[in-house]
């Protein structure tokens, strides 16, 4: 049988402070195929730790363990830094929240989706050059020459957001993790940039880990969810069955957002019982 | 038009000079009534921020005029402007010093203000806000992002303005404690008889908290409606009905709807 792509069991990410031990993700586990898989909670709930962590990217000084960390089979826990250095950019990648921040400022877009494609294939500039223009035009950039020599400065939110995942996708990952891919973007921008990204992964049949704090947003796209709460899942649903949530903590959430379909005075407020962390 | 009591006629604000110059507002009105709460509604650089720092007078309008009971206001704005009309901004991280307590944030306006015997009145304002008087003393990294925006709330409601302007107030805050400060900004405007002027690129926080919204894009009005028509679905500009598709989540298998300007 095929092993899944992706195995998280039991992982803990810890970062040590002159308070003590800060645990940020408690003894998570999950596993992900070739599927849409949403991790969805408030921010200090360690989705995003999860995230980095199963990338290597956690910030030092964290501690990262886990009974089991694979993906494709490799054991990442086992696996020297120069091994994860070349599956990460490759085989997996991700996506950040804010493009304003996470592209280089002082490189052209074109200079950096290149810099990331050579990293990894051994190519030439023009093979790269030609393929990036490729990768913009799959993410329905209209004039990938034109966007190819712009700063980062000089693209809108939304463009710089294409141009991260187009960057991403290039090298052909299995598995894209998206972190608040959408966040920093305009209502009708962020659906342009999901229905790219739902395509894409569509096509390449990869597998997506997208984290956000926007349970309705993961609902109407994930194949499945993850809710996080103070650094462990409380609960995983199937997208379509959203409405028999169990735990109080996802009900709750779903229940306090301002809806336009109903009018209520005073909003629901979620109220946090100490249990839920325990 | 009797009863407004804070008015917008062609605003109009630019930047820049010469080529370079950009309208973020344009030939912009609007008129708020007593006790109405109005929301502006539109998508980053549509120019909603840029009105109301224009009526604070932090930005200098190019055009138009801006009245408050009927008269137009000057510049600088002057006290009497302030004890009516406060701000409350978005980032609750970025708009409180973070070198002064609680105590502090709150003490300034009534110092300026030259309001005798502030110190009840600074509890008053934290009680009102829902706070005890144990954060008096706390510095801003030493509390939450709601209880920031609690404070912000605090400062500007301090000096018993009629009119508030709030700037993307739950935008930077996690779902839960949005609720939490929707729903005091209810019951303030309630209790104190407040006007609001909201800005947001969320539909629904718009509809739940205003009666009455103007969509903006590009610096100009798109659209004057009520959140009853938001509801119901019954916009007339096709961007206000572009805008209301885009917020109801994604949806697989496009219906060949463009959302694309």
């Amino acid at each position: 049988m095929k092993p899944s792509l992706l195995e998280v069991e039991d992982l803990h990410v810890r970062f040590p402070l002159a308070q003590g031990m800060l645990e940020a993700v408690r003894g998570v586990s999950f596993t992900l195929g070739h599927e849409r898989l949403g991790i969805v909670g408030e921010s200090g709930s360690g989705k995003s730790q999860t995230g980095r962590a199963i990338l290597g990217l956690t910030a030092k000084p964290g501690i990262v363990t886990a009974k089991r960390l694979a993906f494709d089979g490799i054991d990442l826990m086992e696996a020297p830094p120069r091994l994860r250095r070349s599956l990460r950019g490759s085989r997996m990648t991700m996506v950040m929240q804010d493009p304003s921040y996470s592209l280089n400022p002082v490189m052209t877009v074109g200079q950096q989706i290149v810099e990331a494609y050579r990293a990894h294939k051994r190519v030439s500039q023009a093979e790269a050059r030609e393929a990036a223009r490729a990768m913009l035009d799959a993410v329905k950039i209209s004039q990938p020459d034109r966007v190819m020599a712009l700063y980062p400065h000089e693209v809108s939110g939304g463009m710089g957001q294409r141009v991260m995942i187009a960057m991403m996708l290039i090298t052909g990952p299995d598995l894209l993790i998206a972190d608040e891919p959408t966040s920093a973007l305009d209502v009708t921008v962020r659906i342009e940039v999901l229905r790219i990204l739902d395509q894409l992964v569509a096509e390449r049949g990869m597998g997506l880990i997208l984290i956000s704090h926007d349970l309705e947003m993961v609902a109407s796209f994930c194949d499945r969810i993850l809710v996080m709460y103070a650094g462990r899942i409380v609960e995983e649903l199937s997208s379509g069955n959203l409405d028999q949530a169990q735990h109080p903590y996802t009900r709750g959430l779903m229940g306090c957002v301002p809806k336009l379909s109903g009018d209520r005075h005073p909003l629901p407020v979620l109220t946090r019982d100490p249990d839920w962390a325990r | 038009m009797a009863g407004a009591i804070l008015e917008a006629r062609n605003l109009s604000v630019r930047f820049g000079v010469g080529r370079l110059t950009i309208a973020a507002v344009e030939d912009f009105s609007f008129a708020l009534q007593a006790g109405e709460s109005l929301g502006l509604v539109g998508e980053s650089g549509s120019g909603k921020s840029t009105v109301l720092r224009a009526v604070t007078g932090l930005n200098k309008p190019a055009g138009g005029t801006i009245l408050l009971d009927g008269t137009p206001l000057a510049m600088p704005r002057g006290l009497a402007f302030y004890s009516a009309v406060q701000m409350v901004f978005q980032d609750p991280y970025a708009s409180l010093h973070p070198r002064h307590t609680v105590d502090q944030i709150l003490a300034e306006p009534l110092a300026i203000h030259r309001v005798a015997d502030p110190q009840p009145r600074i509890l008053a304002a934290l009680d009102e806000v829902g706070l005890g008087p144990s954060y008096r003393f706390r510095y801003p990294h030493q509390l939450s992002g709601g209880q920031r925006q609690r404070i912000a709330i605090a400062r500007a409601l301090i000096l018993r303005p009629r009119i508030v302007l709030l700037d993307e107030p739950t935008s930077a805050l996690d779902a839960s404690v949005q609720a939490e400060i929707l729903n005091l900004l209810e019951q303030l405007r309630r209790d104190l008889g407040l006007s609001y002027m909201l800005v947001s690129h969320d539909l629904a926080v718009v509809a739940h908290l205003c009666e009455r919204l103007i969509v903006m894009r590009g610096g100009r009005m798109v659209e004057t409606t009520t959140a009853a028509a938001l509801r119901d679905g019954s916009v007339t500009e096709d961007y206000t009905r572009a805008m209301l598709a885009a917020s109801k989540g994604f949806a697989r298998a496009p219906a060949g709807t463009s959302l694309s300007p």
